[in-house]
């Protein structure tokens, strides 16, 4: 049985990688089956399973939050998404950074952060030395 | 005998030092690793991304993506990767040198600077100079997730999608080895023209839904995976570079110790002379 090398990685790690029978997976257009010698294909797949086949019999299931998925006649590679992706949360996550930004030139929190560190910094001597008076006491 | 009492007190101090540096250095020596492993798991990706973009950019030249053609903007945008923390050296400091030159070099052409910072240095750093900070996110941990970076990524993205932008820089330390990272300041956008050249002319993929699709998608994640190799490798060099310093606080605070436990023995040593001298004259005079 003719096989096809499928790579499924995801920008956080590679998560497989070896010769397969057939790759499905669900394209954004419908389901696809990927045999292999399969014409150059590329698409944008949807959140869900990628199922590979094996010459074996076995299968292996993977999820995808999304993706893109390419074909060329001697290889599968599926690009994953690690994160559920859509444009309003990518929108979301844009204005909660550019919020960080603002928040950051708003309170000019130089000094209350020394401060703050200062009075941890003061807590924490203190601490030790009565640490160490208590240990020679007992010393003593 | 309360000979040098100050010097064994400052000779305490010092010890304790010692042991916060030789902790600090053994957490990172223990973190690089790991951080390491992570930098290279993510290469694949980006490889395989790049090497689709090459495909793209050939197969359908009716359509240029924005990022692949220049833009005349009036500002340029700095992603600038920093660490977290600080007591890593002149990490952070060497790297925002590096950066504020190449900023200069613009701005003397008439340009403003657009900065987005990871990490809180970065921040702390970029807001009191003359650049518009423009979203920050920090607190990435040591085991950075691509899903945190979305949202400042975007904001550079669109800018430059937008024609504000008219170049777009990623700032971070490149880990070499675990003695030496180097600051670099790479051109994310407009994307370098890419040359692939194994490929002949003659076949096209096909396409779902919209060849103009998947290449916006693909931008968008390539970019991302640079920028999130750009943190794993700020982050490995954070490790190294802290371990490094670290090391040398330790060695120095033991060459402390040493100096100050002579100083501690002589003076031991010349007050117990003292005493027997007294004790002898004290004898000779009775």
């Amino acid at each position: 049985m003719s096989t096809i090398q499928c790579d499924i990685v995801s920008a956080e790690k590679a998560i497989y990688s070896g010769e397969v029978t057939m790759v499905i997976a669900s394209g954004v257009a419908g389901e696809l089956g990927i045999a292999p010698r399969h014409a150059p294909l590329i698409t944008q797949l949807k959140p869900g399973q990628v199922r590979v086949l094996l010459a074996d019999g076995g299968e292996e299931d993977f999820y995808v939050s999304g993706g893109i998925l390419e074909v060329q006649p001697y290889m599968v590679s599926v690009l994953a998404d690690t994160a559920v992706r859509a444009d309003d949360i990518d929108e979301a996550a844009a204005i909660k950074a550019k919020e960080e930004a603002e928040n950051l030139l708003r309170n000019n929190d130089k000094k209350q952060d020394l401060a703050m560190v200062q009075a941890d910094l003061a807590k924490a001597m203190a601490q030790i030395q009565a640490i160490s008076r208590l240990k020679k006491n007992l010393k003593r | 005998m309360a000979v040098g009492s100050e010097i064994v007190t400052k000779i305490v101090s010092v010890k304790s030092t010692r042991k916060v540096t030789t902790a600090l250095e053994m957490v990172s020596a223990s973190k690089i690793k790991k951080a390491q492993d992570q930098m290279h798991a993510s290469r694949p990706y980006t490889s395989k991304i790049k090497q689709m973009i090459g495909h793209l950019a050939k197969a359908t030249p009716e359509y240029k993506h924005p990022f692949m053609h220049d833009q005349d903007g009036a500002r340029v945008g700095y992603i600038v990767i920093s660490t977290d923390r600080g007591l890593c050296g002149g990490l952070n400091s060497g790297l925002f040198k590096n950066a504020v030159i190449h900023m200069r070099e613009w701005q003397s052409k008439g340009k403003d600077i657009d900065v987005v910072t990871i990490g809180n240095k970065a921040a702390s750093t970029f807001k009191k100079t003359k650049v518009n900070l423009k979203a920050n996110i920090s607190a990435l941990g040591d085991k950075p997730e691509l899903a945190k970076l979305i949202g400042v990524v975007k904001v550079m993205l669109d800018a430059y999608a937008n024609g504000e932008l008219s170049h777009v820089y990623l700032v971070y330390n490149d880990f070499i080895n675990t003695m030496t990272q180097k600051p670099v300041v790479d051109q994310l956008l407009p994307l370098p023209a890419t040359e692939d050249e194994e490929i002949s002319d003659n076949w096209d993929y096909l396409y779902e839904p919209e060849a103009k699709d998947v290449l916006d998608q693909l931008m968008n994640r390539y970019i991302e995976s640079l920028v999130y190799q750009g943190v794993l490798e700020n982050l490995a060099s954070e490790h190294a570079a802290r371990m490094v310093a670290m090391k040398s606080a330790s060695d120095n605070a033991s060459d402390l110790i040493k100096d100050l436990q002579l100083i501690y023995n002589k003076a031991r040593q010349a007050a117990i002379t003292q005493e027997i001298s007294e004790i002898v004259s004290g004898a000779a005079a009775v």
